[in-house]
């Protein structure tokens, strides 16, 4: 069995059991990081999204064999950031928040929107979204939230 | 100047929901936690023959009819005691639990799951309203299929379509409709020294308790209930929970560990509860001059194999099927029909989608026929105060829908682009006008809940809420504690309100019904009304308060006749299409809509309610889809299921009038249901005007759309 290594939240993690665990479950059950949530287990719905190199991942579909070298950030981590910080914030006050379920997916889809585009359209912000399912808000409070971190966060990005 | 309580504050979960702070049950760990998988009926009707399971590993259990405690029954005890704990013979829908395997690994569980082993005797079923009428395969509810029937009559039907000049005849049916709550249904059980403790993503904490008490045969008081932090329920949170807490209950007391049983989304869809499909038949006369005389209604819906609520959502149904109008003769039969499907269960508005979007398509459908453009149309049919409902009780408030009217559809520019983009132009805008009455029907309020709440003053300052009512999404722990806060004139961080517990609350009854804010939060404003007077913020004081029930409401539950609700919120929907000429693919230009709902406690929770609820109504009319082979539903993922995404609808405009209800808190009134209550007829409205021929069923599909096209 292979040892895989990878970067969690700024700590190198070694892990030795079998590759084709979900990232998703080694998150959740064994760093007990819960704020990526299970909604479908297929890949539908971004409950369940973290960061990978930045990019906007579902960790439901990605087995641990395949974030080798990779630097995994989860929202226990983004929250520490300052840029992680302004989205929090920016969602608890456009009303981006309901429920609930699907607000950590949606807060690392706008994160890795906004590395890539610091400014974008409301076009722009519901095609990133849109691998994040909602089913509580209707989403114009969500891209509203993600318009806020964007101007509110001028220059962090 | 004091702040005004509809200004928005930053809700009180935002940031922990946010950060992702907040716990739902599957995120709470517990020490020697064992885990649950439901092992189902596999068939849609027929009988049991016999179960052969695995070799069950040490440490592995399967619960089944036989573990149930002595003294304790094979019943769930929700409004009716049809539905068992655990299938042994009669099967009734594909999906019925017939026991529980429990083990310390999922994996493990996994595998010995798919090696259960059920044979069956197969029976023919039914899986539609005509199906279910026709007692297909035999009846298996009395001798006819019908849970429950009721007919209503106001004024004198008989004679004024004996006087008619022109009848007009429709059918309009509604299809499934899936919560889709982004968690899915959850519930952790502990048991020691004697007591059930259950961690539930749930509505009704108490409701738990009082259905599973019978099948462990323990008192009420020996059962908790907590409810988690639960991601959305939608009234697919109602009653589930006590489908899943009972199994658990016998498996706990059996096991003696904790147990935890989370659904998978797949497990979800396929075999939690829907919206009842519904078919609604119309028989209408109209007088010469093409006014309504009377009108006759025939109201179905598949209630599927167990009773569950069925029969209070048929009362909705029947009250919501003259939408906002007041005709002068109207008869309503409703039937509650089963059929051996996943039994249907409340859901966001509770039969009055059904209804309403019955009432709008038909009446549309009549202008057309008649040649008048149908909001005129509609409008003349208008409640107003003093009017008369189809129970014959009476519209109490004054009724705003007219100067709503004149506000939306100038925003909505409704009267320019019906001119520019006449019928069959492939662009259309059409409109539904809709009300909900809030809380419980007639006197339920008082017959069946009796809902008290408590507020404790503390010697630090702050006060806690008391109450069994919970957040799960829609922002109640904000609503109350603001008006608490603003009764008590003191800052809402002083406040506190927990996720209730059933030990430490009074029942303030179930999270349902659009009664939350208006019943319960009355509640709260009338005892922190009498905190005021009796505590100084330096010593600990208590006051419970109890529900009292506007005493103009008269209602008999017997004959289902005067106010079936004491207040009415209300809404009108525009919605604007464009209709791909090849395709038939929907495209949605715009949704402008207007609601009344006394007072918004706080405009951002208010508006976040319009925007959630008209888009899932619109995926309801225009995306979501279940179909039923042998019992068993084709969708069963998101992938198949669709529910709206971010990039489905363009932004929804939202506006508010104020016309305060004098019993509800600071003038609130229903909110969480209506919004949902009216978006899809305006959208069927407006895709009928795009290709100018009559919709009558949703979801409006392309296909179905290019099925309307080749009808000639």
């Amino acid at each position: 069995m292979n040892e895989i290594h990878c970067r969690i939240n700024g700590t190198d993690y070694t892990f030795s059991f079998p590759g084709e665990r979900r990232l998703l479950d080694v998150l959740r059950e064994d760093l007990q990081l819960t704020a990526a949530k299970e909604g479908c287990g297929e890949g539908e719905c971004g409950a369940c999204s973290v960061l990978k190199d930045r990019r906007v991942v579902n960790s439901c579909m990605i087995p641990v064999a395949a974030v080798e070298g990779c630097e995994i950030m989860t929202l226990e981590g983004f929250r520490q950031t300052p840029e992680g910080r302004c989205i929090v914030e920016a969602f608890s006050d456009s009303g981006a928040v309901q429920c609930g379920f699907c607000t950590p997916g949606m807060v690392m889809a706008a994160a890795s929107l906004l590395f890539e585009n610091p400014d974008p359209s409301e076009v722009q912000i519901r095609t990133a979204l849109s691998g994040n399912l909602c089913r509580c808000t209707g989403y114009d409070m969500i891209v509203q939230g993600v318009r806020l971190a964007a101007e509110r966060g001028r220059g962090l990005w | 100047m004091k702040e005004r309580i509809s200004s928005p504050v930053r809700r009180v979960d935002a940031y922990e929901k946010a950060g992702g702070y907040a716990r739902y049950i599957a995120d709470i760990p517990f020490d020697h936690l064992l885990y649950g998988k439901l092992v189902r009926t596999s068939i849609q009707r027929g009988r049991i023959t016999g179960i052969a399971l695995p070799d069950l590993p040490e440490g592995y259990r399967f619960i089944s009819e036989g573990d149930i405690p002595p003294g304790g029954v094979n019943q769930i005890n929700m409004i009716t005691s049809d539905w068992p704990v655990f299938t042994t013979g009669e099967v009734r829908f594909c999906g019925q639990t017939i026991g529980l395997l429990v083990g310390p690994d999922r994996q493990v569980l996994h595998e010995l799951h798919k090696a259960v082993a059920v044979t069956y005797d197969i029976e023919e079923g039914s899986s539609t309203i005509e199906e279910g009428l026709a007692c297909r395969g035999g009846a298996f509810v009395g001798e006819d299929n019908i849970y429950v029937e009721h007919r209503l009559k106001k004024g004198d039907p008989d004679a004024a379509f004996s006087q008619a000049d022109r009848i007009i005849e429709d059918v309009i049916e509604t299809g499934f409709q899936e919560h889709v709550y982004m968690e899915p249904q959850g519930i952790t059980v502990e048991y020691s020294n004697g007591q059930l403790v259950f961690h539930a993503s749930c509505q009704c904490p108490f409701y738990i308790r009082k259905a599973v008490a019978p099948s462990v045969a323990m008192n009420l008081e020996d059962i908790i209930v907590h409810q988690v932090t639960t991601g959305g329920a939608f009234g697919g949170k109602e009653h589930f929970p006590d489908i899943i807490a009972s199994a658990l209950a016998v498996a706990a007391v059996a096991i003696q560990q904790p147990i935890q049983v989370v659904f998978e989304r797949r497990e979800d869809i396929s075999y939690t509860p829907k919206r009842h499909p519904s078919q609604i038949i119309f028989r209408t006369a109209l007088d010469r001059n093409n006014r309504i005389i009377a009108m006759d209604v025939d109201a179905r819906i598949n209630a599927g194999a167990y009773q569950s609520c069925s029969a209070v959502v048929l009362q909705r149904t029947m009250f919501s099927a003259n939408s906002v109008y007041d005709l002068p003769n109207v008869s309503i039969r409703g039937r509650a029909v089963a059929t051996n499907t996943v039994p249907s269960d409340a859901f966001r508005g509770f039969g009055a989608p059904q209804g309403i979007f019955a009432a709008e398509m038909h009446m549309s459908h009549v202008a057309r026929l008649v040649g008048e453009e149908e909001s005129e149309f509609k409008r003349r049919c208008f409640l107003k105060q003093g009017g008369r409902t189809v129970t014959n009780g009476t519209i109490h408030e004054q009724v705003l829908l007219e100067q709503m009217w004149q506000d939306i559809s100038l925003e909505s520019g409704y009267y320019e682009k019906l001119k520019s983009n006449p019928s069959g132009s492939f662009r259309g805008i059409g409109v539904s006008y809709y009300l909900h009455g809030g809380g419980f029907t007639g006197n339920g309020e008082q017959a069946l809940i009796d809902s008290h709440v408590r507020l404790k003053g503390m010697k630090d300052g702050r006060v806690e809420l008391l109450l069994s009512t919970v957040e799960m999404g829609q922002g109640l722990a904000t609503t109350y504690r603001k008006i608490v806060a603003s009764a008590l004139g003191i800052d809402i961080s002083r406040t506190i309100f927990l996720d209730p517990s059933t030990n430490r609350v009074p029942d303030s009854g179930p999270t349902v019904a659009s009664r939350s804010i208006m019943v319960v939060g009355r509640l709260l404003q009338r005892a922190a009304l009498q905190l005021k007077t009796c505590w100084d913020g330096t010593r600990e004081e208590t006051v419970e308060i109890g529900y009292e029930h506007p005493p103009w409401v008269e209602w008999n539950q017997e004959t289902l006749q005067g106010d079936a609700y004491p207040a009415y919120s209300w809404g009108i929907c525009v919605t604007e299409v464009e209709v791909d000429r090849a395709s038939f693919e929907v495209e949605t230009k715009g949704v402008w809509t207007i609601h009344e709902v006394g007072r918004a406690i706080d405009e951002q929770i208010v508006h976040g309610q319009v925007n959630g609820g008209v888009i899932q109504a619109l995926g309801y009319a225009s995306l979501e889809k279940l179909e039923l082979k042998e019992g068993r539903f084709y969708q069963n993922t998101l992938a198949d299921y669709m529910i709206p995404t971010s990039l489905d609808f363009p932004p929804v405009y939202s506006k508010l009038v104020e016309n305060p209800y004098e019993y509800g808190p600071f003038g609130a009134k229903g909110l969480g249901e209506l919004v949902f209550d009216g978006a899809a007829a305006s959208f069927a409205a407006a895709v009928q005007h795009a290709i100018g021929r009559p919709v009558g069923r949703i979801p409006v599909t392309p296909e179905y759309i290019m099925e309307l096209m080749s009808d000639e």
